[in-house]
Protein backbone atom coordinates (compact mmCIF):
# COMPACT_ATOMS: atom_id res chain seq x y z
CA UNK A 1 0.00 0.00 0.00
CA UNK A 2 1.07 3.43 -0.93
CA UNK A 3 -0.08 6.73 0.61
CA UNK A 4 -0.83 9.38 -1.69
CA UNK A 5 -2.01 12.72 -1.99
CA UNK A 6 -4.92 14.14 -4.78
CA UNK A 7 -5.33 17.81 -4.89
CA UNK A 8 -7.73 19.71 -6.34
CA UNK A 9 -7.54 23.77 -6.06
CA UNK A 10 -10.41 25.27 -7.49
CA UNK A 11 -13.46 26.40 -5.88
CA UNK A 12 -17.17 26.65 -6.82
CA UNK A 13 -19.29 28.27 -4.86
CA UNK A 14 -22.69 30.10 -5.18
CA UNK A 15 -24.58 31.93 -2.61
CA UNK A 16 -27.58 31.07 -1.55
CA UNK A 17 -27.77 27.62 -2.98
CA UNK A 18 -28.69 24.08 -1.21
CA UNK A 19 -25.03 22.98 -2.09
CA UNK A 20 -21.34 24.18 -2.32
CA UNK A 21 -18.81 22.87 -4.14
CA UNK A 22 -15.55 22.71 -3.08
CA UNK A 23 -12.18 20.96 -3.58
CA UNK A 24 -9.92 19.57 -0.60
CA UNK A 25 -7.18 17.68 0.43
CA UNK A 26 -7.46 13.99 1.12
CA UNK A 27 -4.19 11.54 1.59
CA UNK A 28 -5.71 7.89 0.64
CA UNK A 29 -4.15 4.70 1.05
CA UNK A 30 -3.47 3.37 -2.61
CA UNK A 31 -4.07 -0.77 -3.10
CA UNK A 32 -2.26 -1.49 -5.82
CA UNK A 33 -3.42 -4.73 -7.41
CA UNK A 34 -0.96 -7.71 -9.32
CA UNK A 35 -2.68 -10.06 -9.36
CA UNK A 36 -6.59 -10.53 -11.18
CA UNK A 37 -7.11 -13.51 -9.03
CA UNK A 38 -9.45 -12.29 -6.75
CA UNK A 39 -8.96 -15.66 -4.21
CA UNK A 40 -4.86 -14.24 -4.12
CA UNK A 41 -5.92 -11.04 -3.12
CA UNK A 42 -8.02 -11.71 -0.64
CA UNK A 43 -5.75 -13.94 1.15
CA UNK A 44 -2.99 -11.50 0.78
CA UNK A 45 -5.22 -8.51 2.43
CA UNK A 46 -6.45 -10.74 5.25
CA UNK A 47 -2.82 -11.00 5.99
CA UNK A 48 -1.53 -7.62 5.77
CA UNK A 49 -4.74 -5.94 7.65
CA UNK A 50 -4.41 -7.65 10.69
CA UNK A 51 -1.32 -6.85 11.15
CA UNK A 52 -1.55 -3.36 10.34
CA UNK A 53 -3.75 -3.45 13.90
CA UNK A 54 -7.22 -2.23 12.63
CA UNK A 55 -6.14 1.22 10.87
CA UNK A 56 -7.39 0.49 7.52
CA UNK A 57 -10.77 -0.46 9.46
CA UNK A 58 -13.47 1.65 7.05
CA UNK A 59 -10.30 3.20 5.10
CA UNK A 60 -11.23 4.78 1.98
CA UNK A 61 -8.93 3.30 -0.56
CA UNK A 62 -7.69 3.91 -4.61
CA UNK A 63 -7.47 0.82 -6.07
CA UNK A 64 -3.89 1.19 -8.63
CA UNK A 65 -4.42 -1.11 -11.68
CA UNK A 66 -0.90 -0.17 -13.55
CA UNK A 67 0.37 -3.26 -12.76
CA UNK A 68 -2.33 -5.42 -14.31
CA UNK A 69 -2.19 -3.88 -17.72
CA UNK A 70 -0.26 -6.72 -18.88
CA UNK A 71 -2.34 -9.23 -17.80
CA UNK A 72 -4.94 -10.72 -20.77
CA UNK A 73 -7.15 -11.96 -17.80
CA UNK A 74 -10.17 -9.57 -17.08
CA UNK A 75 -10.74 -8.07 -13.41
CA UNK A 76 -13.85 -9.23 -12.07
CA UNK A 77 -14.88 -5.78 -10.10
CA UNK A 78 -17.83 -7.29 -8.23
CA UNK A 79 -15.99 -9.61 -6.92
CA UNK A 80 -13.02 -7.60 -5.76
CA UNK A 81 -15.44 -4.86 -4.45
CA UNK A 82 -16.95 -7.93 -2.53
CA UNK A 83 -13.32 -8.81 -1.06
CA UNK A 84 -12.67 -5.42 -0.25
CA UNK A 85 -16.08 -5.09 1.77
CA UNK A 86 -15.16 -7.44 3.97
CA UNK A 87 -11.94 -6.32 5.01
CA UNK A 88 -13.89 -3.24 5.99
CA UNK A 89 -12.15 -1.06 3.01
CA UNK A 90 -14.11 1.97 1.46
CA UNK A 91 -13.19 1.29 -2.83
CA UNK A 92 -13.73 5.48 -4.30
CA UNK A 93 -11.95 4.81 -6.94
CA UNK A 94 -9.38 3.58 -9.83
CA UNK A 95 -6.36 4.79 -11.50
CA UNK A 96 -3.75 4.02 -14.31
CA UNK A 97 -6.28 1.45 -15.65
CA UNK A 98 -6.84 0.55 -19.04
CA UNK A 99 -9.45 2.20 -21.10
CA UNK A 100 -11.73 -1.06 -20.96
CA UNK A 101 -10.94 -1.46 -16.81
CA UNK A 102 -11.67 2.00 -16.49
CA UNK A 103 -14.98 1.87 -17.96
CA UNK A 104 -15.63 -1.46 -16.11
CA UNK A 105 -14.76 0.55 -13.03
CA UNK A 106 -17.66 3.36 -13.92
CA UNK A 107 -19.84 0.38 -14.26
CA UNK A 108 -19.20 -0.85 -10.86
CA UNK A 109 -19.76 2.67 -9.43
CA UNK A 110 -15.88 3.92 -8.93
CA UNK A 111 -14.76 6.75 -9.55
CA UNK A 112 -11.72 6.59 -12.39
CA UNK A 113 -8.70 9.14 -10.96
CA UNK A 114 -6.45 10.48 -13.11
CA UNK A 115 -3.00 9.50 -11.26
CA UNK A 116 -0.91 12.34 -12.25
CA UNK A 117 0.52 12.24 -8.90
CA UNK A 118 1.96 8.78 -9.69
CA UNK A 119 4.92 10.47 -11.02
CA UNK A 120 6.22 11.32 -7.75
CA UNK A 121 6.67 7.70 -6.98
CA UNK A 122 10.29 7.36 -7.52
CA UNK A 123 9.96 3.84 -8.79
CA UNK A 124 8.10 5.09 -11.69
CA UNK A 125 10.21 7.84 -12.44
CA UNK A 126 12.35 5.62 -13.03
CA UNK A 127 11.16 3.87 -15.72
CA UNK A 128 9.78 7.29 -17.04
CA UNK A 129 12.63 7.13 -19.45
CA UNK A 130 11.40 4.34 -21.41
CA UNK A 131 8.29 5.76 -21.69
CA UNK A 132 5.51 6.27 -19.34
CA UNK A 133 2.93 4.19 -21.53
CA UNK A 134 5.24 1.16 -20.59
CA UNK A 135 3.73 -1.20 -18.25
CA UNK A 136 6.24 -1.45 -14.96
CA UNK A 137 8.00 -4.05 -14.27
CA UNK A 138 7.38 -5.91 -11.19
CA UNK A 139 9.92 -6.16 -8.81
CA UNK A 140 8.66 -7.71 -5.85
CA UNK A 141 11.69 -8.84 -4.50
CA UNK A 142 12.75 -4.83 -3.72
CA UNK A 143 10.28 -2.86 -0.67
CA UNK A 144 7.87 -0.72 -2.23
CA UNK A 145 8.88 2.69 -2.06
CA UNK A 146 6.54 4.99 0.20
CA UNK A 147 5.45 8.47 -0.57
CA UNK A 148 5.41 9.87 3.36
CA UNK A 149 4.11 12.83 3.97
CA UNK A 150 6.25 13.58 7.29
CA UNK A 151 6.11 17.42 7.26
CA UNK A 152 5.42 17.82 10.51
CA UNK A 153 7.24 16.16 13.66
CA UNK A 154 5.04 16.01 17.02
CA UNK A 155 7.41 16.57 20.16
CA UNK A 156 6.67 15.79 23.70
CA UNK A 157 8.51 17.22 26.64
CA UNK A 158 6.86 15.99 29.47
CA UNK A 159 6.42 12.40 30.93
CA UNK A 160 4.29 9.82 29.39
CA UNK A 161 2.69 8.26 32.06
CA UNK A 162 0.83 4.68 32.57
CA UNK A 163 -2.45 4.59 30.44
CA UNK A 164 -1.25 7.49 28.46
CA UNK A 165 -1.48 7.00 24.72
CA UNK A 166 0.23 9.56 22.58
CA UNK A 167 -0.11 9.48 18.58
CA UNK A 168 1.57 11.39 15.85
CA UNK A 169 -0.55 11.12 12.94
CA UNK A 170 1.58 11.59 9.60
CA UNK A 171 4.22 12.36 11.14
CA UNK A 172 7.70 11.35 13.53
CA UNK A 173 7.39 11.53 17.07
CA UNK A 174 9.82 12.69 19.27
CA UNK A 175 9.82 12.11 23.31
CA UNK A 176 12.16 13.90 25.13
CA UNK A 177 11.23 12.59 28.73
CA UNK A 178 10.83 8.88 30.20
CA UNK A 179 7.95 6.63 28.60
CA UNK A 180 6.79 4.77 31.44
CA UNK A 181 5.10 0.91 31.83
CA UNK A 182 2.07 1.17 30.28
CA UNK A 183 2.29 3.92 28.31
CA UNK A 184 2.10 3.85 24.59
CA UNK A 185 3.43 6.13 21.96
CA UNK A 186 2.66 5.60 18.56
CA UNK A 187 3.71 6.95 15.02
CA UNK A 188 3.03 6.85 11.68
CA UNK A 189 6.70 7.81 11.24
CA UNK A 190 9.97 7.38 13.31
CA UNK A 191 9.58 7.44 16.95
CA UNK A 192 12.92 9.02 19.16
CA UNK A 193 12.97 8.87 22.91
CA UNK A 194 15.85 10.61 24.61
CA UNK A 195 15.02 9.42 27.83
CA UNK A 196 14.60 5.63 29.62
CA UNK A 197 11.87 3.96 27.38
CA UNK A 198 9.91 1.77 29.28
CA UNK A 199 6.55 1.48 27.47
CA UNK A 200 5.42 0.53 24.43
CA UNK A 201 6.35 2.05 21.01
CA UNK A 202 4.97 1.69 17.60
CA UNK A 203 6.37 3.02 14.86
CA UNK A 204 5.08 3.17 11.47
CA UNK A 205 1.57 1.99 11.95
CA UNK A 206 -0.02 3.05 9.12
CA UNK A 207 2.43 0.54 7.07
CA UNK A 208 5.81 2.17 6.79
CA UNK A 209 8.02 -0.25 7.03
CA UNK A 210 11.31 2.08 6.60
CA UNK A 211 9.81 3.65 9.89
CA UNK A 212 12.91 3.27 13.11
CA UNK A 213 12.47 3.77 16.56
CA UNK A 214 15.55 5.14 18.68
CA UNK A 215 15.92 4.70 22.08
CA UNK A 216 18.35 6.33 24.17
CA UNK A 217 17.80 4.18 26.91
CA UNK A 218 15.93 0.79 26.00
CA UNK A 219 13.65 -0.68 28.42
CA UNK A 220 10.62 -1.39 26.56
CA UNK A 221 7.83 -3.79 26.97
CA UNK A 222 6.92 -3.54 23.70
CA UNK A 223 8.28 -2.33 20.06
CA UNK A 224 6.82 -2.72 16.72
CA UNK A 225 7.36 -1.29 12.97
CA UNK A 226 4.40 -1.37 10.19
CA UNK A 227 3.04 -4.42 12.56
CA UNK A 228 6.04 -6.14 13.34
CA UNK A 229 6.23 -6.66 16.86
CA UNK A 230 7.75 -7.79 19.69
CA UNK A 231 6.94 -8.00 23.07
CA UNK A 232 9.91 -8.36 26.24
CA UNK A 233 7.89 -10.43 28.83
CA UNK A 234 10.22 -10.42 31.41
CA UNK A 235 12.47 -7.42 30.54
CA UNK A 236 14.66 -6.43 27.40
CA UNK A 237 17.45 -8.82 26.33
CA UNK A 238 20.86 -8.23 28.95
CA UNK A 239 23.03 -6.88 25.74
CA UNK A 240 20.60 -3.74 25.26
CA UNK A 241 18.91 -3.13 27.96
CA UNK A 242 19.22 0.40 29.36
CA UNK A 243 21.33 0.92 26.10
CA UNK A 244 21.06 3.49 23.14
CA UNK A 245 19.74 1.32 19.91
CA UNK A 246 17.58 1.72 16.76
CA UNK A 247 15.03 -0.89 15.94
CA UNK A 248 14.38 -1.15 11.99
CA UNK A 249 12.61 -3.72 9.81
CA UNK A 250 15.08 -6.23 7.72
CA UNK A 251 12.20 -7.54 5.52
CA UNK A 252 9.76 -9.19 7.95
CA UNK A 253 12.51 -9.63 10.82
CA UNK A 254 12.59 -6.61 13.82
CA UNK A 255 16.35 -5.86 13.93
CA UNK A 256 16.96 -3.82 17.62
CA UNK A 257 20.68 -2.70 16.93
CA UNK A 258 22.89 -0.74 19.48
CA UNK A 259 24.19 2.80 18.43
CA UNK A 260 27.90 3.31 19.06
CA UNK B 1 -5.06 32.72 48.60
CA UNK B 2 -6.51 29.68 49.66
CA UNK B 3 -4.62 26.69 48.13
CA UNK B 4 -6.33 23.48 47.61
CA UNK B 5 -4.12 20.58 47.90
CA UNK B 6 -5.27 17.20 46.80
CA UNK B 7 -4.20 13.74 48.57
CA UNK B 8 -4.31 11.11 45.63
CA UNK B 9 -2.34 7.89 44.82
CA UNK B 10 -4.24 5.59 42.39
CA UNK B 11 -4.29 2.50 44.48
CA UNK B 12 -5.62 1.89 48.21
CA UNK B 13 -4.47 1.59 51.22
CA UNK B 14 -0.81 3.10 50.86
CA UNK B 15 -1.98 5.87 53.33
CA UNK B 16 -3.59 8.20 51.86
CA UNK B 17 -6.39 9.16 54.41
CA UNK B 18 -3.17 8.74 57.27
CA UNK B 19 -1.09 11.30 55.06
CA UNK B 20 -3.89 13.65 54.96
CA UNK B 21 -5.11 13.79 58.26
CA UNK B 22 -1.05 14.16 59.46
CA UNK B 23 -0.68 16.62 56.53
CA UNK B 24 -3.80 18.66 57.41
CA UNK B 25 -2.78 18.51 61.65
CA UNK B 26 0.49 20.24 60.72
CA UNK B 27 -0.11 22.51 57.98
CA UNK B 28 -2.79 23.91 61.41
CA UNK B 29 -0.25 23.24 63.89
CA UNK B 30 1.86 26.01 62.40
CA UNK B 31 -1.09 28.31 62.24
CA UNK B 32 -2.17 27.93 59.04
CA UNK B 33 -6.67 27.54 58.76
CA UNK B 34 -6.91 24.25 57.26
CA UNK B 35 -9.77 22.17 56.39
CA UNK B 36 -9.49 18.32 55.19
CA UNK B 37 -12.18 17.04 53.14
CA UNK B 38 -13.04 13.53 53.16
CA UNK B 39 -14.18 12.39 49.25
CA UNK B 40 -14.43 8.84 50.02
CA UNK B 41 -18.00 9.44 49.94
CA UNK B 42 -19.75 5.80 50.78
CA UNK B 43 -16.60 4.73 52.83
CA UNK B 44 -15.99 7.53 55.44
CA UNK B 45 -12.64 6.95 57.59
CA UNK B 46 -11.14 10.15 57.82
CA UNK B 47 -12.93 11.65 60.97
CA UNK B 48 -12.15 7.94 62.29
CA UNK B 49 -8.55 9.00 61.75
CA UNK B 50 -9.10 11.90 63.12
CA UNK B 51 -11.02 10.55 66.38
CA UNK B 52 -14.39 12.81 65.69
CA UNK B 53 -16.51 9.62 64.16
CA UNK B 54 -19.00 10.66 66.56
CA UNK B 55 -19.58 14.13 66.14
CA UNK B 56 -20.44 13.69 62.59
CA UNK B 57 -23.88 15.26 61.95
CA UNK B 58 -24.31 16.62 58.64
CA UNK B 59 -21.71 15.70 55.68
CA UNK B 60 -20.26 16.34 52.84
CA UNK B 61 -23.12 15.15 50.67
CA UNK B 62 -25.45 17.16 52.51
CA UNK B 63 -23.92 20.21 52.02
CA UNK B 64 -23.54 19.16 48.34
CA UNK B 65 -27.37 18.78 48.16
CA UNK B 66 -27.93 22.41 50.38
CA UNK B 67 -29.42 20.37 52.69
CA UNK B 68 -27.22 21.63 55.41
CA UNK B 69 -24.94 24.82 55.92
CA UNK B 70 -21.45 24.28 55.59
CA UNK B 71 -20.97 25.70 59.14
CA UNK B 72 -23.18 22.79 60.36
CA UNK B 73 -21.18 19.87 59.18
CA UNK B 74 -17.75 21.55 59.61
CA UNK B 75 -16.23 19.58 63.10
CA UNK B 76 -13.58 21.20 64.61
CA UNK B 77 -10.71 19.37 65.42
CA UNK B 78 -10.38 18.73 69.72
CA UNK B 79 -6.60 19.46 69.44
CA UNK B 80 -5.83 22.16 67.14
CA UNK B 81 -7.70 25.63 66.77
CA UNK B 82 -7.11 26.29 63.19
CA UNK B 83 -8.38 22.70 62.17
CA UNK B 84 -11.88 21.45 60.68
CA UNK B 85 -13.05 18.37 58.95
CA UNK B 86 -15.47 17.79 56.34
CA UNK B 87 -16.78 14.38 56.75
CA UNK B 88 -17.52 12.57 54.07
CA UNK B 89 -20.96 10.43 54.41
CA UNK B 90 -21.74 6.98 54.95
CA UNK B 91 -24.76 6.11 53.21
CA UNK B 92 -24.59 7.81 49.73
CA UNK B 93 -22.19 6.72 47.02
CA UNK B 94 -19.73 8.83 44.87
CA UNK B 95 -22.85 10.04 41.96
CA UNK B 96 -23.67 12.40 44.62
CA UNK B 97 -20.19 14.43 43.70
CA UNK B 98 -20.92 16.76 40.92
CA UNK B 99 -18.77 19.27 39.39
CA UNK B 100 -20.79 22.28 39.98
CA UNK B 101 -21.10 21.29 43.51
CA UNK B 102 -18.02 20.63 44.98
CA UNK B 103 -16.67 23.98 43.20
CA UNK B 104 -19.15 25.43 45.12
CA UNK B 105 -18.09 24.47 48.40
CA UNK B 106 -14.55 24.63 47.51
CA UNK B 107 -15.21 28.48 46.61
CA UNK B 108 -17.44 29.09 50.03
CA UNK B 109 -14.00 27.05 52.24
CA UNK B 110 -11.67 29.51 50.16
CA UNK B 111 -13.05 32.67 51.66
CA UNK B 112 -11.71 31.23 55.75
CA UNK B 113 -9.08 28.88 55.21
CA UNK B 114 -5.57 28.90 53.50
CA UNK B 115 -5.39 25.17 52.89
CA UNK B 116 -8.45 23.08 51.84
CA UNK B 117 -6.62 19.46 51.64
CA UNK B 118 -8.72 17.09 49.93
CA UNK B 119 -8.18 12.79 50.68
CA UNK B 120 -9.10 11.31 47.81
CA UNK B 121 -10.55 7.89 47.04
CA UNK B 122 -8.50 4.97 45.47
CA UNK B 123 -9.22 4.38 41.92
CA UNK B 124 -9.52 6.61 39.05
CA UNK B 125 -13.23 6.60 39.36
CA UNK B 126 -15.77 10.12 39.61
CA UNK B 127 -14.90 10.16 43.52
CA UNK B 128 -10.82 10.68 42.72
CA UNK B 129 -11.70 12.87 39.48
CA UNK B 130 -13.75 15.21 41.48
CA UNK B 131 -10.92 15.06 44.46
CA UNK B 132 -7.77 16.34 42.22
CA UNK B 133 -10.19 18.47 39.79
CA UNK B 134 -9.91 21.97 41.67
CA UNK B 135 -6.50 21.19 42.83
CA UNK B 136 -3.99 23.49 43.03
CA UNK B 137 -1.55 21.54 44.45
CA UNK B 138 -1.27 17.44 44.77
CA UNK B 139 0.57 14.94 47.51
CA UNK B 140 1.03 11.93 45.64
CA UNK B 141 1.24 8.96 48.04
CA UNK B 142 3.56 5.82 46.70
CA UNK B 143 4.30 2.68 48.48
CA UNK B 144 7.83 1.46 47.80
CA UNK B 145 6.01 -1.29 45.34
CA UNK B 146 5.86 -1.91 41.30
CA UNK B 147 2.34 -1.49 41.46
CA UNK B 148 1.56 1.28 43.83
CA UNK B 149 4.29 3.09 41.65
CA UNK B 150 2.27 2.04 38.41
CA UNK B 151 -1.13 3.67 39.89
CA UNK B 152 0.29 6.82 41.41
CA UNK B 153 1.96 7.22 37.28
CA UNK B 154 -1.34 7.15 36.13
CA UNK B 155 -3.14 9.38 38.34
CA UNK B 156 -0.03 11.47 37.66
CA UNK B 157 -1.01 11.34 33.91
CA UNK B 158 -5.02 12.27 35.19
CA UNK B 159 -3.71 15.29 37.24
CA UNK B 160 -1.83 16.54 33.80
CA UNK B 161 -4.80 15.71 31.48
CA UNK B 162 -7.92 15.92 33.03
CA UNK B 163 -7.67 18.77 36.27
CA UNK B 164 -9.07 22.02 35.70
CA UNK B 165 -6.04 23.80 35.22
CA UNK B 166 -5.04 20.98 32.51
CA UNK B 167 -7.99 21.69 30.74
CA UNK B 168 -8.44 25.66 31.00
CA UNK B 169 -4.49 25.68 30.07
CA UNK B 170 -3.36 26.98 33.36
CA UNK B 171 0.04 26.87 35.53
CA UNK B 172 -0.05 22.86 35.33
CA UNK B 173 -1.34 21.35 39.27
CA UNK B 174 2.18 21.20 41.47
CA UNK B 175 3.04 17.64 42.26
CA UNK B 176 4.72 16.54 45.57
CA UNK B 177 5.98 12.75 45.88
CA UNK B 178 5.09 11.11 49.59
CA UNK B 179 7.10 7.75 49.99
CA UNK B 180 5.23 5.78 52.54
CA UNK B 181 5.35 2.65 54.44
CA UNK B 182 9.20 2.96 53.72
CA UNK B 183 11.35 0.10 55.35
CA UNK B 184 14.99 0.74 54.88
CA UNK B 185 15.91 -2.61 55.79
CA UNK B 186 13.88 -4.34 53.28
CA UNK B 187 15.19 -1.83 50.82
CA UNK B 188 19.04 -2.78 51.53
CA UNK B 189 17.91 -6.63 51.20
CA UNK B 190 16.50 -5.29 48.05
CA UNK B 191 13.15 -6.75 48.50
CA UNK B 192 11.38 -3.09 48.28
CA UNK B 193 12.28 -0.38 45.84
CA UNK B 194 14.81 2.56 47.36
CA UNK B 195 13.85 6.00 47.22
CA UNK B 196 15.95 6.29 43.96
CA UNK B 197 14.14 4.03 42.55
CA UNK B 198 10.47 5.23 42.84
CA UNK B 199 11.79 8.71 42.48
CA UNK B 200 13.09 7.58 38.76
CA UNK B 201 9.96 5.99 37.66
CA UNK B 202 7.80 8.81 38.59
CA UNK B 203 9.97 11.77 38.02
CA UNK B 204 8.66 14.57 40.40
CA UNK B 205 10.19 16.25 43.45
CA UNK B 206 10.47 14.14 46.65
CA UNK B 207 8.44 15.95 49.52
CA UNK B 208 9.40 13.09 52.11
CA UNK B 209 9.67 9.87 52.99
CA UNK B 210 7.27 7.84 56.03
CA UNK B 211 8.70 4.79 57.59
CA UNK B 212 6.97 2.15 58.56
CA UNK B 213 6.21 2.51 62.08
CA UNK B 214 3.79 0.70 64.18
CA UNK B 215 2.57 3.98 65.91
CA UNK B 216 0.47 4.41 62.95
CA UNK B 217 -1.48 1.30 63.23
CA UNK B 218 -2.33 2.70 67.08
CA UNK B 219 -2.58 6.07 66.11
CA UNK B 220 -5.16 5.22 63.34
CA UNK B 221 -7.17 2.77 65.92
CA UNK B 222 -6.93 5.81 69.09
CA UNK B 223 -8.20 8.48 66.37
CA UNK B 224 -5.22 10.49 67.01
CA UNK B 225 -3.18 11.75 63.81
CA UNK B 226 0.27 9.94 64.53
CA UNK B 227 2.03 13.52 63.97
CA UNK B 228 0.97 14.69 67.51
CA UNK B 229 3.23 11.15 68.52
CA UNK B 230 6.81 13.28 69.02
CA UNK B 231 8.25 10.04 69.90
CA UNK B 232 7.26 8.11 66.45
CA UNK B 233 9.91 8.65 63.60
CA UNK B 234 6.28 8.39 61.18
CA UNK B 235 4.98 11.50 63.09
CA UNK B 236 8.31 13.06 63.35
CA UNK B 237 9.05 12.53 59.40
CA UNK B 238 5.56 13.74 58.92
CA UNK B 239 6.53 17.39 60.32
CA UNK B 240 9.25 17.37 58.32
CA UNK B 241 7.20 17.14 55.63
CA UNK B 242 4.88 19.81 56.40
CA UNK B 243 7.82 21.64 57.12
CA UNK B 244 9.41 21.01 53.64
CA UNK B 245 6.17 21.84 51.87
CA UNK B 246 5.70 25.80 54.07
CA UNK B 247 9.32 26.03 52.37
CA UNK B 248 12.13 25.37 54.88
CA UNK B 249 15.34 23.25 54.08
CA UNK B 250 14.56 20.26 56.03
CA UNK B 251 17.10 16.89 55.26
CA UNK B 252 15.37 13.64 54.44
CA UNK B 253 15.59 11.47 57.56
CA UNK B 254 14.52 7.19 58.32
CA UNK B 255 15.95 6.75 54.75
CA UNK B 256 18.99 3.94 56.19
CA UNK B 257 18.78 0.77 58.12
CA UNK B 258 18.98 2.11 62.09
CA UNK B 259 22.56 1.21 63.37
CA UNK B 260 21.75 -0.54 66.44
CA UNK B 261 23.90 1.28 69.41
CA UNK B 262 26.17 -1.51 71.88
CA UNK B 263 23.85 -0.90 75.06
CA UNK B 264 20.54 -1.60 72.95
CA UNK B 265 22.62 -4.70 71.65
CA UNK B 266 23.36 -6.00 75.22
CA UNK B 267 19.81 -4.70 77.05
CA UNK B 268 17.46 -5.07 74.05
CA UNK B 269 14.84 -2.46 73.73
Amino acid sequence: MQTDVKESGQVYKHQNTAVELKGSVFTLPILQLRSTSIQEVDYELSKRLTKALQFFQNAPVVIDLQALHKTEDELDFSALLRVLSKQALIPVGVRNGTSQQNALALSSGLAVLKGGAAQDIPEVTAVAGQGVQKPREEKPEKPIPTLVQSAKTKVINSPVRSGQQIYATNADLIVTAPVNPGAEIIADGNIHVYAPMRGRALAGVRGDSNARIFCQNMEAELVAIAGNFRVFEESVPVNIKSQAVQIFLDGEHLVISPLK
Amino acid sequence: MAKVIVVTSGKGGVGKTTSSASFATGLAMRGNKTVVIDFDVGLRNLDLIMGCERRVVYDFVNVLNQEASLKQALIKDKRCDNLYILPASQTRDKDALTEEGVERILNELKEDFDYIVCDSPAGIEKGAQMALFFADEALVVTNPEVSSVRDSDRILGILAAKSKRAIEGHEPIKEHLVITRYMPKRVDLGEMLSVEDVKELLSIPLLGVIPESESVLSASNSGVPVIHDDNSPSGQAYEDLVGRFMGEDIPMRFLDVEKVGLLKRIFGT
